[in-house]
């Protein structure tokens, strides 16, 4: 009974956060509304008994790259979104066909899944063996994708650089 | 337990902690003035009560007093609410420090800790995380110079230096085996030859680590050396420059706030927690090792403020590359060396 | 006990409210910002499958979805601060010709 208390407490805080950052105009409103759809996020995983997945979660995903948006968009001082056809056009076709979409969706999910149901805390996500998998089975995407990081961290670098900061340096006579 | 009684005891455990950490986030302040006064041979604060120890209720009552003035240029909804996610998550910390061990009141029998979760030391990195949006939020906000500025560097600071925080505390991870903020105060129970204690810093070898943690935790909270962000002279005030009264207050408490976290999280990861000499009677024994590890933490913050007084502050570009370029590499070391070290031993 | 399905109809709604983001918004960070609501919906799912069948796979997979969600997001903003620097727009609606 707790467990789906806090459950439709947490979803709707998220629907609505998502809801939020759809409705907005500014995009530092959006980007806050993220953080709020990460954080109950983060405490849904804690009820699914994922709790490092839920402390990743808030550390890497709310706490550094949100942070990354919201420092982009002060530094770009983006203003509030101008309303052009392009717009107006999607918005008349985007948000009947998505909704119609993920209605059949939901409608086909709670009809025909059946009557399983998760306990709270269900498949507790103990560091310990996250780690047993993460470097014994899962060893090679794990390499991979530190590799990943790596060229990422490097493309950022030259991609935001100014252009006068990549030429090499002028010889003095 | 009941989930009454749960709910109650938990209730009772987080209004004492709240309002031990407020009072203690006051004294803080006076202890600050005091001794950086006698840094500069000067007194400090003398006359509101003696020591100048009423001080803090004449700065609370000055702040509440104060004119709180919102300029017209700020973008206000962002304005007013970048203080308070400063101060809720400087205040929500508090709920996975470990203050004693478990004790027994009458029929309960509970942790001297609002929650013992076994993922501890990963919240506190969380909350320290998020810590970074009041900051960000409240120099952009602002709509000023000075304070998109001061907030865009505090911010970076403190992304910067949380990787070399949680890095250095990787080792205390290793060693202990487990992420529980007890479990790794427990593991640091007993003497090695004869009387130097199983402290992490002594027996884990972790003293690098130690500064390496003392150096991150200065530059987290924005304190000297590393306060450029937020220095007078610098940037007028960094982010916090354009708030006045409850909201100024709000930051200070933030600050303070944050220090005695770090200072706790020190205590616990690298001093052996509330570990020290226990005897007497029942009460006594559950006094004394909240009554030790509120002494390490008294030692850790004087050591914060002593060095405050002490010495001058690093300029931005000189901060970033000591932390991306020292700190950094100086962490890993120490985490490959302590895995190795460990790995080698088992 | 909550339904599996429950975990599964929000999971598919903040991707549905990914999707309509993407098409309706026209700020570039707003866009990318959509794309992060869509790979936590799909991280919801995820971890709510892995609850279900007892298999950790599940979460070990959702870093992996963060660690690429993060790549993508720092070299995706990099982007857009060279876009930015070039174009002097944010909007997606006039960065439509390769001329300048």
């Amino acid at each position: 009974m707790l467990h789906l208390i806090l459950f439709s407490v947490f979803g709707l805080i998220c629907a609505a956060a998502a809801v939020n950052l759809l409705v907005q105009s500014h995009p530092i409103n959006s980007a806050l509304s993220l953080v709020v759809v990460m954080g109950s996020l983060a405490v849904e995983y804690l009820l699914l008994g994922a709790e490092f997945v839920a402390a990743v979660q808030v550390i890497v995903y709310a706490g550094a790259i949100m942070v990354l948006f919201v420092f982009v968009i002060m530094l770009l001082n983006a203003g509030k979104e101008e309303r052009t056809k392009g717009s107006r056009v999607s918005l008349f076709i985007g948000i009947p066909g998505v909704t119609i979409g993920s209605v059949l969706m939901a409608w086909v999910l709670i009809t025909h899944s059946g009557t399983r149901s998760v306990e709270a805390g269900a498949l507790p996500g103990d560091p310990r063996q996250i780690a047993q998998l993460l470097f014994h089975q899962f060893l090679l995407p794990f390499e991979v994708t530190s590799i990943l990081v790596l060229i990422a961290i490097m493309g950022a670098v030259v991609l935001a650089a100014r252009p006068e900061a990549l030429q090499p340096t002028e010889e003095k006579n | 337990m009941t989930l009454g009684t749960f709910i109650l005891v938990s209730l009772v455990k987080i209004l004492l902690a709240l309002f031990v950490l407020l009072t203690a986030v006051a004294y803080t302040v006076w202890l600050e003035r005091k001794v950086v006064g006698h840094i500069q041979n000067r007194w400090g604060p003398t006359r509101v009560g003696p020591f100048g120890l009423l001080q803090p209720m004449a700065d609370g009552v000055k702040f509440l007093f104060k004119e709180d003035l919102t300029p017209p240029h700020v973008y206000r909804p962002l304005y007013i609410a970048a203080p308070m996610i400063a101060v809720v998550f400087a205040l929500t910390s508090i709920a996975v420090i470990p203050f004693g061990n478990w004790i027994a009141i009458g029929s309960i029998y509970t942790p001297l800790q609002i929650a013992d979760v076994n993922i501890g030391l990963l919240i506190i990195l969380g909350i320290t995380s998020l810590g970074v949006y009041g900051v960000a939020l409240s120099g952009w906000s602002s709509n000023s110079k000075y304070s998109l500025l001061g907030g865009l560097r505090a911010s970076a600071q403190m992304v910067s230096y949380e990787i070399a925080l949680g890095l250095s505390l990787v080792g205390v991870v290793i060693l202990s085996g487990s992420l529980s903020l007890r479990e790794i105060v427990d593991a640091q129970a007993g003497h090695f030859w004869g009387f130097i204690p199983n402290w992490n810093i002594f027996r884990g070898g972790q003293f690098v680590a130690f500064f390496i943690y003392l150096m991150a935790a200065y530059a987290e909270t924005n304190r000297i050396p590393f306060d450029l962000p937020e220095a007078e002279t610098e940037l007028v005030a960094g982010y916090h420059t354009e708030y006045s009264a409850m909201k100024f207050a709000m930051f200070f408490m933030a600050e303070y706030a944050n220090m005695i976290t770090v200072a706790c999280l020190a205590s616990l990861m690298f001093l052996g927690g509330w570990r020290g000499p226990v005897f007497g009677p029942e009460i006594l024994q559950d006094v004394l090792p909240i009554f030790w590890f509120l002494l390490r933490v008294f030692v850790f913050l004087f050591v914060y403020i002593w060095v405050r007084g002490t010495l001058p502050r690093f300029r931005y570009d000189q901060l970033m590359a000591f932390g991306w370029k020292c700190l950094l590499p100086l962490a890993i070391a120490n985490l490959v060396i302590t895995a190795l070290v460990v790995a080698l031993r088992a | 006990m909550v339904p599996l399905s429950y975990y599964l109809v929000l999971s598919g709604f903040l991707f549905a409210c990914g999707v309509t983001g993407f098409l309706i918004k026209r700020n570039i960070i707003t866009i990318f910002m959509s794309i992060e609501l869509m790979l936590n919906g799909v991280n919801l799912s995820f971890v709510a499958f892995a609850a279900q069948w007892h298999a950790l796979s599940g979460q070990v997979f959702v870093f992996f979805v963060m660690v690429v969600a993060a790549a993508e997001a720092a070299v995706g903003l990099a982007i857009i601060i060279a876009v930015y620097r070039t174009r002097e727009t944010l909007n997606v609606d006039r960065v439509n010709l390769l001329k300048l």
